[in-house]
């Protein structure tokens, strides 16, 4: 399918012109093979504060074990050794082969400039707005790097799942949908609902967008699959089409208690999503891809007395796909010994998580580094290239 | 005990001067309602809040206290397992539970039916709403097992009780209500000095866990932009320690968990001796502090008013707040007397559970809608599409509750949730639907302009007029 529909033949189509063209906020044509480059970028949210050291254990740090008693595996404990320092969780295990394929790497100890409050919900908001702080952003920092480009249409980019994704948020157009939404309007229907929200600009732009997304996808998602395999079917199905970059959310990584239990059915969902996306991609969509999965902070170097682990600061961060330089485990780790830590907390942040996001963005488009520094993440210092993208 | 005798309106009758009884209802209601009047002044509304709770009565949910009961019978089934593991006695008993957590299940859907009852039916809608507010501002939810299904109980126990008196009683009685202390993970958390940590021995990893201290100052007292540190989260923390439940008798304060030694918040020592009393002194002391004056003064002018609000509303809130020692009648008082409040431009846009609400009230559903419709139906026609507009029905993703940012909610699988909810279940609540020209009139009232009204009439079937009717603009917003 995919034949290239303008938004104007659309809304003809769909009797939406001619009621209020005016009004309506998109006009621009939707083709889907527009933008200037050609690989594929998906960024992941993770949303609840994953624990990097657990996901990818600094089992070779001698403080590691005292620290995180019942939590240190290493590879003793069924963790997989990626490089005789550092070990993956034995719930990424299906991601092994990504691992020894060159598709998969990680970059440790990184943060936002977020520090000290260690709240979700202002981490989170900071991580999308990609500022150094939330005083008067408006909008997200992919959607600026979109702003940054030319050729850009209301869906090279898709905010994917049920929730609202504030890194897209701003200017440059996006599309927001949801794999399990359906919409089905005879077109008197349409006409009158356009016609009733005609006031309303922010309802009118949502519904139309509603009306022509719901028609663009192909195929109904199977029932009784799970909604994150959904997700990443549909950004699949994009990406494989006209779409340059998917974004959505995981959530569930908040593990205060319990975290040998609770934190495996979280990377359970992150290694589905992750497989799905590279199974789901049509020809060679996946080796021209790029995943990118950051959390808002990672979590107290010590396990806590529950046998989970607090609010910290220093994360994890996860790449994966064939245009990312895989079997590596980036960063510049600063020990969990004694003075070593954030406020004798937290891992201490070496990197910025936006400078690995931004390098990424340069490698697989081609954008400047001052757009970058300036524009997309304000007053960054990208610093040397890391060579995360091939 | 706690009612509006501690606190005496100081606008007695009169009322602001653009008062409007349409908005009381579609701002600070659940919409317009065919079957009931709208409230004539300020007045009745603030006496609704106090007034007999004639809905709790009509619509009965189920409170913790009951609730518990459930809880004890599951504990009860898996001790049973656990004797007789590999018997039959055991695969008896699993069985039994299940049922237990099923019987639950069909409970909460059930539930949900009773609160939308409520709203629908309810004289004074704005005290459906303010215990709405408080439940989300004190979000909560059973992490594992029955107690998952506890949310309504909660509220009807912990919140509903409390929104005309101090907010520092609402605060108590949330924070240290079983439901919260299981959804923060306080029941677990021991003092590494305490009596119990130290018996377990440096082996097995006792001691805290800072979630319940971190939300507290951050979403339930003084805000996130409030002025504490990382020491007072953790000082806090170990104040809790001691907090806990069972399910048997409900809040317990368990000692042999608690820290020993003085804890210091915000500059205030709580002295020596663990005990449930230091804690109540510390949720007092962050209930008087100024920046809880400010937090829940904005808070409650966003969500009732703009998220935008005047600065002056929620400076008037804030010094009811301060002036009247936390009494939430006198900042309810302040919301409804001030001009800002009555300004006709609607813009907050309604949250998926809000907008489904006020729709079955101007569909006018009967009393006994939900009577004979079993559990699977709740789901597919409320369940299900709650959650494709983005707010499962009590199962909120984080502790801060529902966003208040309508560009949030104003998405198009949101939106489109929405119309396909307007256009499919109406028809399924009300036989037969209402003319859809007269719906307008009484859905919209004096916000029903001339292109509603048209739809109204154009549309080729009854069941899409009502639905557009539904997504107009002047709907939508409140």
């Amino acid at each position: 399918m995919a034949k290239p529909v303008s938004r104007r033949d659309f809304l003809a189509r769909i009797g939406l012109i001619g009621c209020s063209l005016a009004a309506s906020p998109l006009l621009t044509p939707v083709s889907f093979a527009a933008a200037p480059w050609d690989t594929r970028l998906v960024v992941i949210i993770l949303r609840g504060g994953m624990d990097g050291l657990d996901v990818v254990q600094p089992y070779g740090d001698p403080a590691f074990k005292r620290l995180r008693g019942s939590l240190a595996l290493g590879p003793e404990g069924g963790a997989y050794d990626l490089d005789g320092y550092f070990a993956l969780h034995p719930g990424l295990a299906p991601l092994i082969p990504l691992w020894e394929a060159g598709q998969l790497s990680f970059a440790h100890a990184v943060s936002t400039p977020y520090r000290d409050k260690r709240s979700h919900f202002d981490g989170q908001d900071l991580l999308e707005a990609g500022t150094t702080s939330l005083a008067g952003v408006r909008d997200g920092w992919l959607n600026r790097m979109l702003q940054a480009v030319p050729g850009v249409t209301s869906q090279t980019a898709y905010a994917v799942g049920r929730s609202d994704m504030r890194l897209l948020q701003g200017e440059a157009e996006v599309a927001n949908w949801s794999p399990d939404a359906r919409l089905k309007l005879s077109p008197q229907a349409v006409r009158l609902l356009e016609l009733v929200t005609e006031t309303d600009p922010a309802l009118h732009a949502a519904l139309s967008e509603a009306q022509l997304l719901s028609q663009v996808q192909d195929d109904a998602p199977k029932r009784g699959k799970s909604g994150h395999v959904q997700i990443a079917e549909f950004a699949a199905a994009r990406l494989s089409q006209g779409a340059r970059i998917a974004a959505f959310s995981l959530n569930g990584w908040d593990t205060h208690s319990a975290q040998s239990r609770s934190i495996d059915a979280a990377l359970k969902r992150l290694s589905e999503t992750l497989l799905t996306l590279r199974g789901k991609m049509r020809g060679d969509t996946w080796r021209k891809t790029a995943v990118v999965a950051m959390t808002e902070f990672g979590r107290t170097a010590r396990q806590n007395g529950t046998g989970g682990t607090d609010h910290g600061t220093g994360g994890l961060m996860i790449l994966a796909g064939g245009a990312i330089k895989g079997g590596h485990v980036f960063g510049d780790w600063p020990g969990l010994g004694d003075g070593n830590l954030y406020q004798d907390r937290d891992l201490m942040p070496t990197g910025d998580v936006r400078a690995h996001a931004a390098w990424v963005m340069r490698g697989l488009t081609g954008l400047d580094r001052h757009v970058m520094e300036s524009a997309v993440f304000p007053g960054l210092d990208m610093g040397t290239d890391p060579g995360l993208i091939l | 005990m706690l009612s509006w005798a501690c606190y005496t309106a100081n606008q007695g009758s009169k009322t602001v001067r653009n008062f409007d009884p349409e908005l009381a209802e579609i701002r600070f209601g659940y919409g317009l309602s065919p079957l009931y009047d709208a409230p004539k002044n300020v007045a009745r509304m603030l006496d609704g809040l106090t007034g007999p709770d004639d809905m709790q009565r009509a619509f009965p949910i189920e409170p913790f206290v009951k609730f518990r009961a459930r809880m004890v019978e599951v504990q009860r089934q898996n001790a049973i397992r656990r004797k007789n593991r590999g018997t039959e006695l055991a695969a008896a008993a699993r069985k039994q539970r299940n049922v237990i957590n099923q019987e639950a299940r069909v409970a909460m859907f059930d539930w949900l039916g009773q609160t939308m009852l409520r709203r629908v039916h309810t004289q004074t809608a704005l005290r459906e709403r303010i215990v709405a507010f408080w439940a989300d501002h004190f979000t909560a939810r059973g992490k594992r097992g029955v107690i998952r299904r506890g949310t309504s109980p909660y509220i009807e126990d912990a919140i509903r009780p409390f929104i005309t008196g101090r907010f520092d009683d609402l605060l108590q009685a949330a924070v240290m209500h079983p439901l919260m202390l299981d959804y923060l993970d306080q029941t677990r958390s021991m003092g590494p000095a305490s009596f119990r940590a130290l018996k377990r021995g440096p082996k097995k990893a006792a001691g805290l866990n800072e979630n319940l201290a971190r939300e507290v100052l951050e979403l339930h007292t003084l805000g996130v932009d409030g002025p504490y540190t990382q020491e007072d989260v953790t000082q806090l923390a170990e104040l809790f320690t001691g907090l806990s439940f069972d399910a048997r008798n409900g809040f317990k304060f368990r000692k042999d968990f608690a820290e020993p030694g003085s804890e210091t918040v915000l500059g205030v020592d709580y002295g020596e001796e663990a005990t449930v009393k230091s804690v109540r002194a510390a949720l007092r002391d962050l209930a008087a502090h100024p920046s809880t004056a400010r937090h829940l003064a904005s808070k409650l002018a966003v969500h009732f008013v703009s998220d935008t609000p005047d600065p002056a509303l929620v400076d008037a809130l804030e010094a009811a707040y301060v002036d009247h020692d936390g009494q939430l009648m006198a900042m309810y008082d302040v919301l409804l007397n001030h001009p800002s409040s009555w300004e006709r431009s609607v813009s907050n846009f309604k949250l998926p559970i809000d907008f489904v609400s006020s729709a079955l009230r101007a569909l006018a559903i009967p009393k006994d809608a939900f009577a004979d419709r079993d559990e699977k139906w709740i789901r597919r026609f409320f369940g299900a599409p709650l959650a494709h507009m983005g707010q499962t029905w009590e199962r909120p993703i984080g502790p801060d509750g529902w966003d208040e940012d309508d560009v949030a909610w104003i998405t198009p699988q949101g939106v489109a949730a929405r119309v396909s909810w307007s256009m499919a279940v109406p028809v399924r609540m009300i036989e037969p639907l209402p003319d859809p020209r007269a719906f307008a009139e009484l859905a919209l009232g004096s916000f029903a302009n001339e292109a509603v009204r048209f739809a109204a009439s154009a549309a080729e079937s009854r069941p899409e007029a009502i639905g557009v009717v539904l997504m107009s603009p002047a709907f939508q917003r409140r």
